[in-house]
């Protein structure tokens, strides 16, 4: 891969253009228990993870639909960020991780397992994105920030680059609120305006997958009711899993829903199956708030 | 001393050990009190003493040579009645920056590599090495610099002696390596992980993560190391010295002999006598020395405050 | 050039500049023991240094510098660790506190030449006492006292608060508890940053030229009025002095030994450090 594929005009496929134009109801419809999952942009199979002695996860099978939202729940210290840390291979920054299983990533037309010998760490990231728990914009302008991934795989000319950090910011619902400051430092944002500030960094990428590590975990409710109008839309674009620990959240955002329990997953089904009528005992106890 | 604070223990003892604990005099507590306050305060009487030591002689000079006429004066010649500082000035400002041209680069790299690259056993090795490096006595870098360095620069550019900046610049450059990179390493380590995970997972590769979020958000950080390697060099004296040639005329060129106001302050310290003109400009050039080096701290405050408020914005 | 080209060469250049750092320390440790160690024999290090013809020896600078170094962290120390104790313990925030924290930084940054013209004007010269071990050693313990103050503070800030509380809920003074609680913790970093400060001291020679001088009394003497060359002022006066034949032979030798005192001393130091840390946490 080099770095002159990221010239934006050809990062988005004339497909995702249909996709957006497409009406409310086939998300809707999306929602219901017997329609099938569209076609995944991820499968993970038997993904186990350690830390050292700790165990992450332990043999993990997930599909994660394409253009959808996924959910992650489950108990605290149960895995969510591993798995998800799993997908872009961040968990190498730690020391002592081993990863064994298959994470396979539609690149380029055709699955690709990324823990396979020889796969570059740097072009999986271009495919799948990252958003932190804790809001995390680099100590830069708001317009840097964003046009800093761009910037960073090849892109220079000043025009392109004012035209994609205009459209990220747009897609991340910021435009509105920093368009006359955009030389301002980030951190001059509120929390809830610097996470959407490092979505919309995260989307100047033009990544197909976008990873959310509890996005909305320090945030207000209307700064978390942003996010959360974001996704619905950023879906019709973008695979997104999210890591919650708010099951209102995960009934509000997500097609799907993963429980996770001890390192390993219990139940993955539609986020409606899931919420009311879970098929395994765990999950149930889970949901109806006996434990966790 | 465990058993008195159970209960029990306290209920049994004697009535009298009780009376004994309870009227215990408090004197010697004010005592050491006073001792810890006084030390502290001796060093502000410390610092106070030497700019007043220093500063008196110096004023005595400027009774009898116009302060301009010192600083600006292009002629050192005592004999004359000439304090011109300037050759030595030029020369501590000429050495000092070529020390920052070979140990910045040298040593950020270090730097760079020993928070962000190296193995914990390279850590291991090097961390230890640069601690050496900032043990050696100044003597030694000046003796290893007269006897290899300067003779090599003259084997390789044809000069008579091989003395002068070129030479005080490679050394100094060496001697600011440990005080720049151990600070500039914590600058680099200070930059909050969770910015360079937010780099990485955009794609980018370890160095682009570097060079354009690390290094950038460290900069106060590093700036303020360069700063205290400046006067760290600014200040040395006895290796610059053995290789500088020591000859009070303003350098014109990189292997031609040179003085700095350090240097001329350890050669002529002994032969003048106290209280002449000649000997006061010593003192003069002392007086420089501190004030430049008071400044670079002031500097360094400023940029710490900048640095800290940098990484407070981070977050 | 490629993102992933630019890294490579990027990683592979600050690897190397880091290497050449160890390989400047390496041939700079290297050469001076190659030409010194073969000139350190027991005569030359028993034998007193010679004004006039060739075959001296270090051993008064050894002696002097012993006692200049000892001399001068025995006033330092005590000094150090108060104001350390100070600002640790007492110091509020404030004017005063930050004047005293600004002359410690200010203290810290005077070069070492400026500390020996100050020594000369004050020990030698006001004072009276001509170039002496005492003025040396004092002028040397001023160069090293912010170092000290700052080990000091450091350490004491280390100690954890419940081994203060649990002092002072026994009913002891504050300055109790500071002597019997905070101040033993102390012991391994503070042996530490002392140790520091003496092999500083060893290779000090800007400071003493001016202050202890460059000449040796002709016997053996504890006399702190005397005056006491040291090893690296040695090292500097024989070679500026030039009068001697084997003045190269003599400087070799004698920076070998200083080198091999620093390692010595570097070597003390990680030593201390590990044992003194093993019977703190045995103690705890
Ligand atoms: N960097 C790490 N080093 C060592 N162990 C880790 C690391 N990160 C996670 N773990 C361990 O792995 C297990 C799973 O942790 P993980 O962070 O994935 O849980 P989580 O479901 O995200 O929890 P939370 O809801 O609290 O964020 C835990 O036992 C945790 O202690
Ligand atoms: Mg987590």
């Amino acid at each position: 891969m080099t770095t002159e594929t990221m010239s934006l005009p050809t990062m988005v496929p004339p497909a995702r253009e249909a996709t957006s134009a497409a009406p409310e109801t086939t998300r809707a419809a999306a929602r219901g228990e017997t329609d099938p999952e569209p076609q995944p942009a991820v499968r993970v199979r038997d993904l186990s993870v350690t830390y050292g002695t700790t165990l992450g996860i332990k043999g993990v099978d997930l599909d994660l639909p394409e253009r959808s939202v996924t959910a992650l729940i489950g108990p605290s210290g149960c895995g969510k960020s591993t798995f998800l840390r799993a997908l872009n291979r961040m968990n190498e920054l730690f020391p002592g991780v081993a990863t064994s299983g298959e994470v396979l990533v539609r690149w380029d037309g055709r699955f690709q397992d990324i823990y396979a010998p020889g796969v570059d760490l740097v072009e999986l990231r271009k495919r799948v994105g990252m958003v932190f728990q804790r809001p995390n914009p680099f100590p830069k302008s708001i317009v840097e920030n964003v046009i800093y991934g761009p910037r960073r795989h090849g892109v220079t000319d000043r025009a392109l680059l004012a035209e994609a950090a205009e459209e990220a910011l747009r897609q991340a619902a910021l435009w509105d609120e920093v368009k006359d400051k955009l030389n301002a430092p980030a951190a001059a944002l509120s929390g809830g305006q610097q996470q959407r500030l490092c979505i919309a960094r995260a989307l100047a990428v033009r990544p197909d997958v976008v990873l959310m590590d509890e996005p909305t975990a320090s945030l207000d409710p209307i700064s978390t009711g942003k996010i959360e109008d974001l996704l619905g839309k950023l879906s019709k674009d973008y695979t997104i899993v999210i890591v919650t620990h708010s099951l209102q959240q995960a009934a509000r955002v997500s097609e799907k829903t993963a429980f996770f329990l001890n390192g390993e997953l219990v139940e993955a089904a539609p986020t409606l199956q899931m919420m009311t009528n879970p098929r395994d005992r765990r999950t149930e106890n889970y949901v109806t708030g006996r434990f966790g | 001393m465990s058993r008195v604070s159970t209960g029990r223990t306290a209920v049994a003892t004697p009535a009298a050990v009780r009376t004994r604990i309870r009227g215990r005099r408090r004197d010697a507590g004010a005592i050491w009190r006073g001792l810890f306050f006084a030390s502290a305060i001796f060093l502000v009487i410390s610092i106070a003493a030497i700019m007043v030591m220093i500063g008196r002689p110096a004023i005595a000079l400027f009774a009898q040579v116009r302060p301009w006429a010192f600083l600006f004066g292009r002629v050192w010649a005592p004999e004359h009645g000439l304090y011109g500082v300037l050759p030595f000035f030029a020369g501590s400002l000429a050495a000092t920056g070529m020390a920052l041209l070979i140990g910045g680069p040298l040593g950020l790299a270090g730097a760079i590599y020993l928070a962000k690259l190296a193995t914990p056993r390279a850590q291991r090795v090097m961390r230890p090495a640069i601690q050496l490096l900032a043990g050696i006595p100044s003597v030694v870098y000046g003796w290893v610099g007269l006897t290899a360095l300067v003779p090599f620069i003259r084997r390789h550019s044809g000069h008579v002696t091989g003395f002068g900046l070129l030479a005080a610049g490679i050394v100094l450059g060496v001697m600011v390596l440990p005080t720049f990179i151990s600070l500039a390493e914590d600058a680099l380590r200070a930059v909050p992980q969770d910015i360079e995970h937010g780099s990485l997972a955009l794609g980018t590769t370890r160095w682009q993560t570097i060079a354009h979020v690390i290094i950038p958000a460290a900069w106060p950080g590093i700036a303020a190391a360069g700063i205290l390697g400046l006067a760290r060099a600014i200040g040395e004296t006895m290796a610059v010295q053995m290789v500088l040639g020591n000859s009070p005329v303003i350098p014109t060129g990189l292997i031609v002999p040179a003085s700095t106001l350090t240097s001329e302050i350890v050669l002529e310290m002994g032969s003048t006598p106290q209280g002449s003109p000649a000997n006061n400009a010593l003192f003069a050039m002392g007086l420089l020395l501190l004030l430049v080096s008071l400044g670079l701290i002031v500097a360094v405050r400023a940029t710490r405050r900048e640095a800290t408020a940098g990484v407070r914005e981070a977050h | 050039m490629s993102a992933r080209r630019t890294d490579q060469i990027a990683r592979w250049t600050v690897t190397a500049a880091a290497g050449l750092i160890l390989l400047v320390l390496g041939y700079i440790l290297g050469s001076v023991l190659i030409n010194g160690l073969p000139v350190l024999s027991w005569h030359f290090l028993t034998s007193r240094s010679s004004n006039l013809g060739p075959g001296g020896g270090i051993s008064l600078q050894i002696f002097n510098t012993l006692y200049i170094v000892i001399m001068s962290m025995l006033m330092a120390v005590p000094v150090g660790l108060g104001a350390g104790v100070y600002l640790a313990e007492y110091a509020l925030p404030g004017r005063l506190t930050s004047l005293i924290r600004l002359a410690t930084e200010s203290l810290a940054s005077v070069p070492s030449i400026v500390f020996g013209l100050f020594g000369m004007v004050v020990f030698v010269n006001a004072a009276g006492l001509g170039f002496s071990r005492l003025g040396g050693a004092a002028t040397l313990a001023l160069l090293n006292l912010p170092l000290i103050v700052r080990v000091s503070e450091e350490a004491i800030r280390a100690v954890p608060a419940d081994l203060r509380h649990a002092s002072l809920a026994l009913g002891a003074t504050k300055e109790q508890t500071i002597f019997s609680a905070v101040l033993p913790a102390t012991v391994g970093r503070l042996a530490t940053g002392v140790t520091l400060a003496a092999g500083r001291a060893l290779g000090e020679s800007a400071v003493l030229i001016a202050t202890a001088g460059m000449s040796s009394p002709r016997y053996l003497t504890l006399d702190p009025l005397a005056s006491g060359e040291t090893l690296a002022v040695h090292l500097w006066a024989v070679n500026a002095e030039n009068s001697l034949s084997d003045a190269a032979r003599i400087a070799d030798g004698t920076a070998a030994f200083l080198i091999l005192a620093m390692l010595a001393v570097s070597l003390g130091i990680g030593w201390l450090a590990r044992r003194l840390d093993r019977r703190l946490a045995g103690q705890g």
